[in-house]
């Protein structure tokens, strides 16, 4: 990562100063989202694709089915695999090359989040125990990078989920048709909602922008699926005491059922 | 083509053909061609042709006002990273005080910033000064990033633009050429509102009457 194009202190100390009186550069308040815009299937050989826009933020899901081998631990359970790209067109902090510690992370904080809340049916995924199951595959792929692509990301892989279809799937012959129309589903039950809560000073935000996401002291992702807590993911090197966490995860909460309203058109 | 009308050209593009024709700033002759070296305007004036850049990395030149970062502190100054391939190097002599030579981070430590001048720009190296009005050591304020290139917009003809949003907001703004801006007011919001003011200049850098726009732009915000 190129260090100069970081938020400088000083701007981070009136980031901070101005929080403090509840305020943010942008004129949001602490617990408001970006708008959200969401486009649905944008690719016509993915299974389920979307892009989702948070502000200036905009990150690309696609999900493809693959028939494979189960694990020998779950023989009778589909495979999820979740990768993240930070693409170098989304910022110039981001290169090309093997993925770096921050698109690992995004794709792994995503991944539990999606697997810890139940999300998917992996059961239903099963062809035919031990030998054959779905694989699906969630890639993220950022293409502009204004904070919170965490959060964005998750978004986009639940619409592609959602709104992917299970292409048809001939036993005999061992492979894909992709000629036939696909019409089935896949299982899934009620979705998570992953919201970033970061803590600047002695406040807490959510969705921020990159400068605040540069000046933050810590962060908490959680997935939020109904009234359920899923999956807790901490980042960055600052601390959040028992009476602050309580705090977090109330605005947390409070910030999933204003999200999940805004999204649930999406969802069906 | 006049002085008024500027062209857009690309690398490689031939601007003019002949012999009466200079190169200038941004340009090359090659067999009686004048070449572009930059994405940007071709303008020409007494046969002198000079492409004014439009995008690419900012370009030290002697008596440059640039803000920077301190990098590295060594034993006889300070390494600032001012957004250029090479660092700048601001040395002990060049402060306007006296400096305990075992205790430069009194002074400025790493990750401080500063407002700096360009005394000068070679293959050396790049070398800077805070002796002089203005300069110096960041204490407070907000401090962004805007293209290089939009930094002539911002200040407009004779600094008229940077006087009305200095005016209209109240705040202290200091413009480095490098692409950073600190914008120093008594309240957070001014700075906030001078700050919105520099981006709208930048988004609409290339219409022409801007000021009046940036004036109209105000009196939107205000009501």
């Amino acid at each position: 990562m190129n260090e100069e194009n970081f938020t400088p202190k000083i701007t981070g100390d009136r980031i901070k100063a101005y929080l403090e009186e509840g305020k943010r550069f942008d004129g949001r308040t602490p617990d408001q989202f970006r708008e959200i815009k969401i486009e649905k299937d944008i690719s016509k050989k993915a299974e389920g694709s979307v892009r989702v826009k948070l502000g200036k933020s905009e990150v690309l899901v696609g999900v493809k089915m693959k028939v494979v081998e189960p694990y020998a631990d779950s023989p009778d359970e589909g495979v999820l695999m979740t990768t993240a790209d930070l693409l170098p067109i989304s910022s110039e902090r981001f290169e090309s090359g093997p993925p770096k510690f921050p698109a690992i992370e995004l794709g792994r904080v995503i991944d539990r989040g999606l697997r810890e809340s139940g999300f998917i049916d992996f059961k239903k995924l099963c062809i035919k125990e031990g030998e054959k199951v779905w694989n699906i595959f969630v890639d993220i792929y950022s293409l502009n990078e204004d904070g919170n692509l965490l959060d964005a990301g998750m978004l986009g892989a639940i619409i592609a989920l959602k709104s992917a279809r299970i292409p048809h799937y001939d036993i005999e012959e061992d492979k894909i048709d992709y000629e036939k129309e696909a019409t089935e589903k896949i299982p899934l039950s009620e979705p998570p909602i992953s919201i970033t809560v970061h803590k600047l000073g002695d406040n807490f935000l959510v969705d921020p922008t990159r400068e605040e996401e540069d000046v933050s002291d810590a962060r908490i992702t959680f997935g939020i699926s109904g009234e359920i807590i899923s999956s807790v993911q901490k980042g960055e090197s600052g601390s959040i005491d028992l009476e602050k966490m309580k705090e977090a995860i109330d605005l947390a909460e409070k910030v999933s059922k204003n999200v999940r309203k805004e999204i649930e058109k999406y969802l069906d | 083509m006049s002085d008024k009308q500027r062209k857009v050209v690309v690398p490689g593009e031939v601007i003019f053909e002949g012999e009466e024709y200079l190169p200038g700033e941004g340009t090359e002759k090659k067999d009686n061609k004048i070449i572009s070296l930059k994405y940007g305007l071709a303008e020409e004036s007494n046969n002198l042709v000079k492409v004014i850049a439009l995008s690419g990395v900012y370009e030290p030149r002697r008596g440059n006002v640039v803000i920077g970062t301190v990098e590295l502190l060594t034993f006889n100054g300070w390494v600032i990273n001012i957004g250029t391939a090479q660092n700048g190097f601001l040395s002990l002599v060049e402060v306007p005080r006296y400096v305990n030579k075992d205790g430069l981070e009194e002074v400025m430590d790493i990750k401080d910033m500063v407002v700096a001048k360009i005394t000068s720009s070679n293959k050396r190296g790049i070398d800077l000064t805070i002796k002089g009005r203005g300069l110096g050591k960041i204490e407070e304020g907000i401090v962004f990033d805007v293209n290089s290139h939009k930094v002539p917009r911002i200040i407009g003809k004779e600094g008229s633009m940077i006087k009305l949003i200095k005016e209209e907001t109240g705040c202290n703004i200091t413009v480095g050429q490098n692409g950073k801006i600190l914008v120093k007011g008594d309240k957070i919001e001014n700075e906030i509102l001078a700050r919105e003011a520099i981006e709208f200049i930048t988004e609409k850098s290339f219409v022409s009457g801007l000021t009046d726009e940036v004036a109209k732009w105000f009196k939107e915000r205000k009501k």
